[in-house]
């Protein structure tokens, strides 16, 4: 089962294990990790679901579609590593993923 | 309320409903202000969410006609998160206006990208989480400072008294203007909604655009002030000192406000009192809440998922294209029926109940989804989240002691007034 970290925006980190197929965004919705809304619940259509991802996961992760990078354009403080948990599918391949929450969802 | 009038409501709304289901399904127009008025809406959207649920709607309304009503969930969702293909061009209500007709304001949420992206992006900064944090504690002073001063012992409406003046100072003081005045802000803002062909006591369109010419002089001059002034982290000064803005001329500048005013104002203010209502008419959610006030988390959402105070959003199909197997031609119009995604049961479980601990309170359809959802979502939920901490701290009981009062529109789902007592 593919572990990922969430390290909040005031510090302080969260680990859980997920089978794989779950996207990022339930990840931490289904596990209580506090900093990820989901209000849309996954349909790539309200970007509460923003993390910042560091650039040696960041290539590992695929590319953006049209709309996700379209939703962006919605967060405060976008910057090079912004994804939206939903659009990111955890495999075993990603066992080990890292991101940085933002201060808050909007 | 006393428990006649409760019966006799309930009476009247079990005759209303059959006599919804009686009515041919063919030409239904949801868009009746009147079924706003009595709020029936609900019965009609029921009806069509199970036997028509993308429907071909008929307004008597000549600037109406004809559109389509998309009423479930899941197709809402759909239309929101395709403005590839539905476009806000046309506008996001159902009036068509002939071409060139200075009525029809061009506005960000009027419009698709990237036009509509940058203007947004323009705007978005002052009710970022950053900012958010700053007006936590001057909304706070002034919800404080409201509610002490409402009237006890006597009957007071709740719509002017907390709603509209809450809402109106927040206004205010994102716009930074003058607080003196700040009761022109909902005064031009039902300017903007006001229509006489769906109400007859609104103004004449003549007579409104007067008004909105009188706001944008207002604005001109604050404008003005603030373009020659550094920038600043009120409305104006961002909007003057934008790049993407800062060229807009004065029926953009006129349209951005009205958006401005309307979406900071008319939501808000009736989810505060729509939140009132439905704890009233759900005494166990009342107990429950004041057992365990963290649950204001939840109850936010709740309020704004079932009061729905903007019902619908309109987009125009820019090229034939299905939706739920109806064949849907370019340039027809759709009304995305947020208030009844909100009471879709294939979306939603248990969708009639107002309930304060809902599992996934958020997921309801009231900011609209994809490029347009509210900006101002997160800055309204902190303002309802306020309020509740101060009134479960300040008042034992809130009496809603009559009928509410319904603004007769099928877009701004709100009201004008509410008998409200508070002992003590």
């Amino acid at each position: 089962m593919p572990k990922v970290t969430f390290i909040g925006f005031t510090g302080g980190a969260h680990t859980v294990d997920v089978p794989p197929g779950t996207t990022l965004m339930r990840a931490a919705t289904d596990n209580r990790v506090p900093g990820i809304d989901g209000d849309c619940g996954g349909n790539c259509a309200c970007a509460t679901c923003h993390v910042y991802v560091e650039q040696a996961w960041f290539e590992r992760l695929g590319a953006r579609t049209a709309t996700e990078q379209e939703m962006l354009n919605c967060v405060a403080e976008r910057q090079d590593g912004s994804r939206l948990a939903c659009q990111i599918t955890l495999t075993d391949a990603l066992d080990g993923l890292v991101v940085n929450m933002p201060e808050a969802q909007h | 309320m006393n428990a006649m009038d409760t019966i006799e409501s309930a009476d009247l709304h079990a005759a209303a409903r059959a006599r919804i289901a009686a009515l041919p399904i063919d030409g239904l127009n949801p868009a009746d202000p009147q079924w706003f008025v009595d709020d029936t809406a609900g019965y009609v959207f029921e009806r069509l969410r199970r036997e028509d649920p993308v429907h071909r709607s008929r307004s008597p309304v000549p600037g109406i006609d004809s559109y389509w009503s998309v009423t479930r969930y899941k197709d809402i969702m759909q239309v929101d998160t395709s403005h590839g293909i539905y476009s806000s061009e046309e506008g996001i209500t159902l009036m068509d206006f002939p071409p060139g007709d200075e009525q029809k304001l061009p506005m960000f949420i009027a419009m698709d990208p990237p036009k509509h992206d940058a203007q947004r992006m323009a705007v978005s900064p002052i009710v970022a989480p950053a900012n958010l944090n700053n007006w936590q504690g001057l909304i706070r002073e002034r919800t404080v400072k409201v509610l002490d001063s409402l009237p006890r012992n006597e009957t007071f409406n709740w719509v002017d008294l907390v709603s509209i003046e809450l809402t109106t100072y927040m206004l205010a003081t994102l716009f930074d203007f003058p607080l003196e005045d700040r009761r022109l802000l909902p005064y031009w803002s039902d300017m903007v909604t006001a229509n006489k062909l769906t109400n007859p006591d609104a103004p004449e369109p003549e007579v409104r655009m007067a008004e909105l010419r009188k706001m944008l002089q207002y604005f001109t001059r604050l404008w003005n002030e603030r373009i020659n002034a550094p920038p600043r982290t009120d409305l104006i000064s961002m909007l003057a000192h934008g790049p993407a803005t800062r060229n807009m001329g004065p029926a953009e500048f006129m349209g951005n406000l009205a958006l401005l005013i309307v979406g900071g104002n008319d939501t808000t203010r009736n989810s505060m009192t729509g939140g009132l209502l439905a704890l009233h008419d759900h005494p166990q959610e009342m107990v429950k809440l004041r057992s365990n006030p963290a649950l204001i988390d939840s109850l936010v959402p709740e309020i704004i998922r079932w009061q729905t105070p903007l019902a619908y959003m309109r987009r125009t199909a820019l090229a034939d294209t299905q939706l739920a197997g109806k064949q849907i031609k370019r340039g027809d119009k759709l009304a995305m029926w947020y208030l009844s995604g909100n009471r879709d049961e294939a979306a939603i479980a248990s969708p009639d109940r107002f309930i304060v601990d809902r599992e996934r309170p958020r997921q309801h359809l009231s900011f609209g989804f994809g490029i347009h959802r509210c900006v101002g979502n997160r800055l309204a939920e902190l303002q309802l989240k306020i309020l509740w901490e101060e009134l479960l701290r300040r008042f034992e009981v809130i009496e809603v002691v009559g009928e509410p009062k319904r603004v007769r529109s099928s877009f701004v789902r709100g009201f004008s007034h509410l008998p409200v007592r508070i002992p003590g």
